[in-house]
């Protein structure tokens, strides 16, 4: 697992810079500043925490259509497990994570159809999620009465709130290229506490994008480990494969 | 064994095709790093080929299911997600692979007589590819396939008086639509890839017909044995280059599966972020860039500046500058064929021009600011003066003297 | 010539024998992938996974079709009546002890099922995979005197009893298949798997 951490880390953050100067994921994003989440797909407790947040809180509203729930038994789960914890009555193990929520109502209540979520971890990236989900602050101005630091005037109400509780906006005055002032957003800043800590709710936050991330792609854990292997087998075949050009062509001169 | 060899050669040349193709076509001596790509090239058509089939087993080529059905192989299906992985890196890699190899073209003056009709063989290829490129994008139904496709087919509106007809024609409705998807796909899955097996048949044969070049771009078949009429210099394919190319394909599959198993989204460059959006007519994606292996025709395009309000050139100078390499046998006037025996003409030139297509190919990729436009203009100017100015350039060039044979120092 | 056979012939057999047995084992691990595509997806497994079913609304002498893997199951509630007609025609069975393997050992009794009541079966005639209909009714007229009731396959013919055993002179050539499933509570079955041991 070390080796196949090792791997990624080197691939996803020096080969491809190297290769191709910047990863596109860094272009398409604008300024605003990302935390960095805690992703970890090997950590089996930290996705069972995610996804039991994600079937509470997520998947009332959003559907994770391509995904099905007995695939949660590659994180450590039973099946019996995903019945009686992580099921609505209604699904079978085998089920696709959909909603009952008809797509029409969604766009009334909240100005556009909730996502879907099976993928949005390889759409959006783990830190903007990570940012995004603590980023919610209040907004008057706004029908849901939220607004969020990397999503401006988005639809989703907070979900949360009761876990984070509820930060508000600390505005600061900027003089613009046009000359005028404008009132920017500088930070927030939790006004009202909820039912945890800041620093419990980060952690329920990074399980729940380690889940995203998991789900986003749940073979990715089998992709690395067959990669080391066949990675092994192909120096091996590399040696021999040397040394047979090295044994014909010492006929030419 | 022998008895059927010989029943089967006596109602088709087999034998006489192995010994013409493989153990007695007789290769120069002394290729080196440049020449392993075109087996890597047939290498990779094939896998692309297998691969497919199977992707189409489970695809469906429908504006409501295509999505569903990509991640349905990314997940349902047993190891589906390796075969659509080799799939995509497969299309990345192909490029990679091709542009070395006409790179190697352009070092050792490949396309040179006799051997201006593999050239233009190889042209069709590429051609026939990008089309491959640009149909496959579409199907997995994504942000960026479909905003990619709408941008790309618009282009053709560009064309005066005949434009709009056209891009109608093409997408088969009024904006990128099912029936656009659909069509790409006949187009994807059978048309085009017989087209390419044909052309990769055609080129191989007249490969074959003149011999193949070497990097001192000089002929082997100048110096025969008296005895055996065979090339002195040239070595027979079997088993010297199988061996050698087995060397060259193991290398490729690290650097293949390197990528396959810890990096399939290439930061981003080879399955782009925005293609996991589902396609969604109604809201086009902040930052629209074609995939990397576009991107130096992409910035050329929007390098030239629009005449009386017309895209129209724009589209012209990203035909042209691909289009133009056909005529690369006769814009070069050089005495001799490689790099290594050229002048200092030409070798700048060269380099200038790899410079201005990295460079343009980073800046297809960029947003379009100002800056980045100038940079992209000097860079389109330099692309095409390496082909325009050819005649000129190389003419007047410093060549040194060609070897009489070609240069091989034994390991 | 520029060639010059010189090196040492077998150490360039054990190097072609060894890259051959490699090149051989990488061929194979590339096929993995694609044989292992074409078995049934996760939607094909979730849709052929075990189906429960709630025996309580079944009422005697009826028979309810329930679907798994495709297939439509039968269950039928066979009445004493039905189940003493069982061992009357013996003597006009092609296998009349279920000796062919048809069904788990479990349903290889005189009834084909593990409670008698309940007639548990796939309806795919076992000649070219027509569904039978349902023929409880004793002697009808267009089946003959000595039609006991069960199963009839319009396309061709062949007749079946209540415990699902072909009639003899019918053109299939097995009983029905008696799917794997076991009781979950005394009137809920779950068809598609054996009972946990």
């Amino acid at each position: 697992m070390m080796f196949s951490t090792l791997f990624r880390k080197l691939f996803r953050n020096g080969l491809a810079v190297v290769l191709l100067a910047v990863p596109m994921t860094a272009l398409a994003s604008s300024t605003v500043h990302l935390d960095r989440a805690p992703i970890n797909v090997d950590d089996h407790e930290s996705l069972q925490r995610g996804a039991r947040t994600f079937t509470n809180y997520c998947l009332s509203c959003h559907a994770a259509s391509y995904m099905r729930f007995v695939r949660m038994t590659d994180i450590g789960l039973t099946e019996a497990q995903i019945k009686d914890n992580l099921l609505f009555t209604t699904d079978k193990v085998g089920s696709l994570m959909t909603v009952a929520m008809r797509p029409n109502d969604a766009k009334d209540w909240f100005g556009a159809p909730p996502p879907d979520l099976s993928v949005i971890s390889r759409a959006r990236g783990a830190d903007w999620l990570y940012t995004y989900l603590r980023g919610f602050y209040r907004d008057d101005t706004r029908a849901s009465g939220w607004n969020n630091t990397v999503f401006d005037k988005v639809g989703m109400p907070h979900v949360l709130a009761d876990l984070q509780g509820h930060q508000v906006a600390v505005m600061q005055s900027h003089i613009g290229a046009d000359g005028k002032a404008h009132s920017v957003l500088e930070r927030v800043e939790l006004a009202k506490p909820g039912r945890l800590s800041p620093s419990e709710y980060d952690l329920v936050v990074g399980d729940l994008v380690n889940y995203l991330v998991w789900m986003g792609e749940p073979s990715a854990p089998t992709r690395n480990r067959t990669g080391i292997f066949v990675l092994l087998f192909l120096s091996v075949f590399l040696v021999i494969a040397f040394y047979m050009k090295k044994a014909f062509w010492k006929d030419i001169h | 064994m022998q008895n059927l060899l010989n029943w089967i050669d006596a109602r088709f040349p087999l034998t006489a095709s192995y010994k013409a193709h493989l153990s007695e076509y007789f290769a120069p001596k002394n290729f080196n790093f440049w020449y392993y790509f075109g087996s890597l090239a047939l290498m990779v058509l094939v896998l692309q080929i297998v691969t497919g089939i199977f992707l189409t087993m489970h695809y469906k080529p429908d504006g409501a299911m295509a999505f569903a059905s990509v991640e349905y192989i990314m997940r349902d299906v047993p190891l589906g997600w390796l075969i659509r992985y080799m799939h995509s890196t497969g299309a990345s890699m192909f490029f990679v692979v091709i542009y070395l190899h006409m790179m190697r073209g352009l070092l050792y003056g490949s396309y040179r007589k006799p051997r201006e009709l593999i050239w233009i063989f190889g042209m069709l290829i590429f051609l026939v590819l990008m089309g491959e490129a640009f149909m496959g994008y579409l199907l997995p139904w994504g942000q960026m396939s479909y905003w990619g496709a709408q941008v790309i087919i618009n282009l053709f509106s560009a064309i005066p008086f005949i434009g709009e007809d056209i891009s109608t024609l093409l997408r088969g409705d009024f904006v990128v639509g099912d029936a656009t998807l659909n069509r790409f796909f006949a187009l994807h899955v059978i048309a085009l890839p017989l087209v390419l097996l044909g052309l990769v048949v055609a080129h191989l044969v007249a490969l074959h017909e003149v011999g193949s070049n070497n990097p001192d771009g000089v002929e082997i078949k100048k110096h025969k044995d008296p005895v055996t009429h065979l090339p002195v210099d040239g070595i027979p394919f079997h088993p010297y280059y199988t061996v050698k190319d087995i060397l060259g394909v193991v290398v490729f599959l690290i650097v293949f599966s390197a990528i396959l198993f810890f990096a399939p989204e290439m930061g981003g460059y080879f399955l782009e972020a925005n293609n996991f959006i589902p396609a969604d007519p109604m809201k086009t994606p902040e930052h629209i860039a074609p995939v990397w292996y576009f991107t130096p025709y992409y910035a050329i395009l929007r390098a030239v500046p629009p005449i009386f309000g017309s895209q129209f050139p724009g589209v012209v100078a990203m035909g042209v500058a691909v289009v133009i390499f056909f005529a690369l046998p006769w814009l070069d006037r050089s005495p001799v064929k490689s790099i290594r025996y050229r002048g200092l003409n030409y070798k700048i030139a060269l380099g200038l021009f790899v410079f201005a297509f990295v460079g343009l190919g980073i800046l297809g990729i960029l947003p379009a600011t100002e800056l980045y436009t100038w940079i992209s203009r000097v860079l389109s100017v330099i692309y095409f003066a390496f082909f325009l100015l050819m005649p000129w350039y190389t003419k007047n060039d410093q060549a040194l003297p060609e070897p009489d044979r070609v240069t091989f120092h034994s390991h | 010539m520029a060639i010059n056979p010189s090196a040492d012939p077998s150490k360039r057999r054990f190097l072609v024998a060894m890259s051959s047995a490699i090149g051989g084992i990488a061929a194979a691990g590339v096929a993995i992938p694609f044989v292992a595509s074409m078995m049934p997806s996760a939607r094909a497994l979730a849709a052929g996974a075990p189906v429960e079913v709630d025996l309580s609304p079944v009422e005697p002498g009826m028979m309810l079709t329930v679907e798994w893997r495709g297939k439509p199951v039968w269950i039928v509630n066979r009445t004493p009546e039905m189940l003493a007609m069982l061992a009357k025609h013996d003597d006009r069975l092609v296998d009349a002890a279920s000796e062919q393997t048809q069904q788990p050992a479990y349903a290889q009794n005189a009834t084909r099922s593990i409670q008698p009541q309940y007639l548990v079966a796939v309806g795919i005639c076992t000649h070219l995979g027509c569904s039978p209909t349902f023929r409880k009714e004793i002697a009808p007229a267009d089946l003959g005197a000595d039609w006991p009731g069960g199963f009839f396959c319009p396309c061709h013919g062949s007749r079946f009893d209540l415990a699902a055993r072909v009639f003899d002179g019918s053109p299939a050539p097995t009983n029905l298949v008696i799917p794997p499933h076991h009781y979950m509570s005394a009137t809920r079955i779950l068809v598609g798997e054996d009972a946990k041991v």
